[in-house]
């Protein structure tokens, strides 16, 4: 059976997979994007927690997803929420890590001039480093979301569905349509996410910060 | 007018700011100024409470600083500083306008101000208004980082070494624009410096620091007349005693550092593109280990040069090379009686320490004579 | 333990094998992207595309071509690898300072003398850095290789999750963990010294 009439035939399924896996992708980067922004300007304001937790998170971070989906299992058993805790968590570092030094980056210079000329923190933040940073905020939204993407091809394994049971499927029946199937739309569905969110990454650079004269 | 009570500042054990008291007059231009580490830069900075003070009283007429809410204080203070600090995700117009808008100015006046301000330097508000920071040259953006400062009309303003990172040239210009803004806006100046010249240019009165005292306060020429200190005469360095014996000179004195040189390896077309860039007619050459070889003449190389030769091969010994602690006069007399038109100046160690032409003779001496012009 | 040990050593040997061969391949892509300037972003996007597409399903296309077993999860940890090396190399390369550039052509070196004898010298603290990220990730992603039949510390920790046997998903993931973080220690330090030395 080729490829094209395999996909047709199985077109609800992989319209479903590939539903469950946009959505799977979508709330966790949504729910990490909530945990990590306020995180990273807390930490840019209370610098002496930052060189811990940084590193705290990043040894998460080098936690293997599949021991990460196993200890979820046995620990908040099956299901979509412990799919998408898992992918939330591993979401934060690099949105964490960008808020942070996208924040703390901004020249000293500028900040000494801001209070000198009387802004107080908050005006700071929201007026001056907030959007300084926010390219390197949505780098970091960039980056944990193809991680995502990538991850939640794993979610399968804790029934949480996504392409990544197509890919399963396949591989558990040596069948190359089923890992076809689940393979390209995932790898298409990253591609698709990373230049998006890069779109909006050049869109909302602050102009004056693009370079080159006018 | 700023007064300052017995003033102390400490880091740990080291004593930053010892027990100052001086003031400051309204409407007038002072210049703080001293080695670096004498305090200058963290005195400018209790001012508008950027720094606080362990013990001591500021006020700002007859009002102690410590009973104002810092915030507010420093937006009744302009504050420019070296590194300049535009805010690059904002506009000319944007960075002009934080103060006002921050003291809740309505639109059409803070449009108001920024379009007046820019009137002030001379910059077209139609052609600049609406740039970026990163689309302006060094002096430019300066520019704008004083008229930020003075955007709400402050009677104070507060400047840390503001020019100490630009050129020469555009220095000069925005010292000039300063001091007439000054004079015009009536504004009282703190400004800290390095620079003797800037500091005599710019000052009604000069504050000389050293370890965190005041070893002179004086007009720019009352210091000049009678320095309090050796180290402030040395500060002064040529600016002072124009008249009294004659000051010795050298020929390094004389010279000029910046110059071309090439390696005598370097190809004979690549040394004509660089004569041509630097807009000159000769060139040094140098020996592998950076000694003074020789220099060559766009003509030689147009009447004997052959491409992809090395530049060594050309070069001709008929510009004299001096010594550095030669004599001036002596320098003088070789350079009018040479064919050449400039001496090459070395150092000991037979490298170029520079080159002696009329022009930078010339105004090397007039420097010695007259001092750097103070207009 | 002794169950585990041969299966720490497989696992490291995977990634080596993997790193060694992304290494030079890394290496003849960045030098190649910095002497081809058009090819430059050809080349780094195909690096990024290749890390962009999600582990499980690159893995599993690998399978289909080389079949069950260690070749695959080397070749796909190799493609993961390149990214960071190529990166790494161009831009170490494309960072020497344009006047050391002109003193190496100045003493008439040829491309290649002034490739190895003067821009690779100073690019390789960057290029380490690349190769230290590479090895860090593969650690962990040739976990996965026992989903397409490879071996390593895979194996235990999927044991364990079909098993539901906490104990035993932790005696794979902590060797793993444990060899990422030393790895990853050890190589920043050495990287440290590299750059201090470039000074």
């Amino acid at each position: 059976m080729t490829l094209m009439t395999f996909m047709g035939e199985q077109r609800s399924e992989i319209i479903k997979a590939l539903t469950q896996h946009i959505h799977l992708v979508v709330f966790s980067v949504l729910l990490g994007i909530l945990i990590s922004i306020p995180a990273g300007i807390f930490l840019s304001r209370h610098k002496a927690f930052a060189a811990p937790v940084l590193a705290a998170v990043g040894v998460i971070q080098t936690i293997p997803g599949l021991v990460m989906l196993g200890l979820a299992l046995i620990l908040l058993g099956t299901g979509t929420q412990t799919a998408l805790a898992v992918l939330a968590v591993y979401s934060i570092l690099p949105i964490l890590r960008n808020t942070y030094t996208g924040i703390t980056e901004v020249d000293s210079g500028i900040l000494e001039a801001g209070r000198g000329i009387g802004m107080t923190r908050r005006q700071m933040l929201f007026n001056v480093q907030l959007p300084l940073a926010t390219t390197s905020i949505v780098s970091g939204i960039r980056i944990s979301t193809v991680y995502i993407v990538s991850w939640a091809t794993l979610a399968g394994l804790i029934g949480a569905g996504g392409l990544g049971d197509l890919i399963w499927t396949g591989l558990a029946t040596y069948n190359t349509n089923y890992i076809l199937a689940g393979a390209l739309p995932s790898a298409v569905l990253a591609f698709l996410f990373s230049g998006v969110i890069g779109l909006f990454e050049r869109l909302l650079t602050p102009r004056g910060l693009k370079g080159g004269r006018a | 007018m700023i007064t300052f009570k017995n003033v102390s500042k400490s880091y740990g054990s080291k004593k930053i700011l010892k027990d100052l008291t001086f003031s400051i007059r309204a409407g007038e231009f002072v210049v703080l100024i001293g080695p670096s580490g004498c305090g200058k830069t963290t005195t400018l900075k209790t001012i508008n409470r950027l720094i606080e003070p362990d013990s001591g009283e500021i006020s700002i007429d007859g009002m102690n600083i410590r009973s104002r809410n810092p915030v507010e204080l420093r937006r009744s203070i302009g504050y420019v500083i070296q590194q300049i600090g535009l805010f690059p995700n904002m506009t000319v117009e944007q960075n002009i306008a934080v103060v006002p808008k921050l003291l809740k100015t309505s639109k059409e006046q803070w449009k108001q101000i920024v379009q007046e301000m820019l009137e002030l330097v001379g910059m077209p508000y139609e052609e600049n208004a609406h740039k970026y920071p990163s689309e302006l040259s060094g002096g430019q953006q300066q520019r704008i980082g004083v008229l930020r400062a003075l955007a709400a009309s402050p009677p104070i303003v507060l400047m840390d070494e503001p020019f100490g990172a630009l050129d020469p040239i555009t220095r000069d210009s925005l010292q000039d624009e300063v001091k007439k803004l000054q004079k015009r806006l009536k504004k009282t100046i703190g400004f800290v410096t390095h620079d003797m010249e800037e500091a005599l240019r710019l000052a009604d009165t000069i504050v000389f620091m050293n370890e965190g005292e005041i070893v002179q306060m004086a007009s720019p020429e009352e210091m000049l007349r009678n320095p309090a200190s050796d180290l402030i005469r040395d500060f002064m360095g040529r600016h002072t005693n124009p008249h009294s014996e004659q000051p010795e000179l050298f020929a390094e004195d004389l010279m000029r550092t910046r110059v071309l040189k090439v390696p005598y390896s370097l190809h004979t077309l690549e040394c004509v593109d660089r004569m041509n860039r630097r807009e000159v007619n000769s060139v040094i050459v140098l020996n592998e280990d950076d000694t003074f070889m020789g220099t060559v003449t766009l003509d030689t190389v147009r009447e004997r040069g052959k491409a992809g030769r090395e530049i060594g091969e050309l070069v001709g010994n008929d510009v004299p090379a001096i010594d550095r602690r030669m004599p001036a006069q002596e320098a003088f007399d070789l350079l009018l009686s040479s064919t050449a038109n400039y001496l090459v100046v070395l150092n000991t160690d037979q490298t170029v320490a520079g080159i002696v032409t009329k022009t930078s003779m010339a105004k090397a001496m007039g420097e010695a004579l007259w001092g750097a012009v103070l207009s | 333990m002794s169950v585990l040990l041969p299966l720490i050593g497989e696992h490291l040997l995977i990634v080596l094998i993997a790193t060694a061969v992304a290494v030079i391949l890394g290496l003849v892509l960045g030098v190649t992207a910095y002497w081809l300037r058009p090819a430059a972003s050809i080349i780094i996007w195909f690096a990024e595309a290749l890390q962009t597409i999600p582990s499980l399903a690159l893995l599993a296309l690998l399978m289909i071509i080389f079949g069950l077993g260690n070749t695959t999860i080397i070749v796909g940890l190799v493609l993961y690898a390149l990214l960071p090396i190529v990166r790494n190399t161009h831009t170490g390369l494309s960072t020497v300072s344009p006047a050391i550039r002109d003193a190496a052509r100045g003493m008439g070196m040829s491309r290649l003398q002034r490739l190895l004898k003067v821009e690779l010298p100073l690019a390789f603290p960057l290029v380490f850095s690349g190769i230290k990220i590479s090895v860090v990730n593969s650690l962990s992603i040739a976990v996965m290789g026992v989903l397409i039949g490879a071996g390593g510390l895979g194996y235990p920790i999927y044991r364990g999750i079909q098993t539901q046997n906490f104990a035993g998903i932790m005696r794979g993931a902590i060797p793993v963990m444990l060899m990422a973080i030393l790895f990853d220690i050890v190589m920043s330090n050495i990287e440290k010294r590299l750059v201090k030395r470039a000074k």
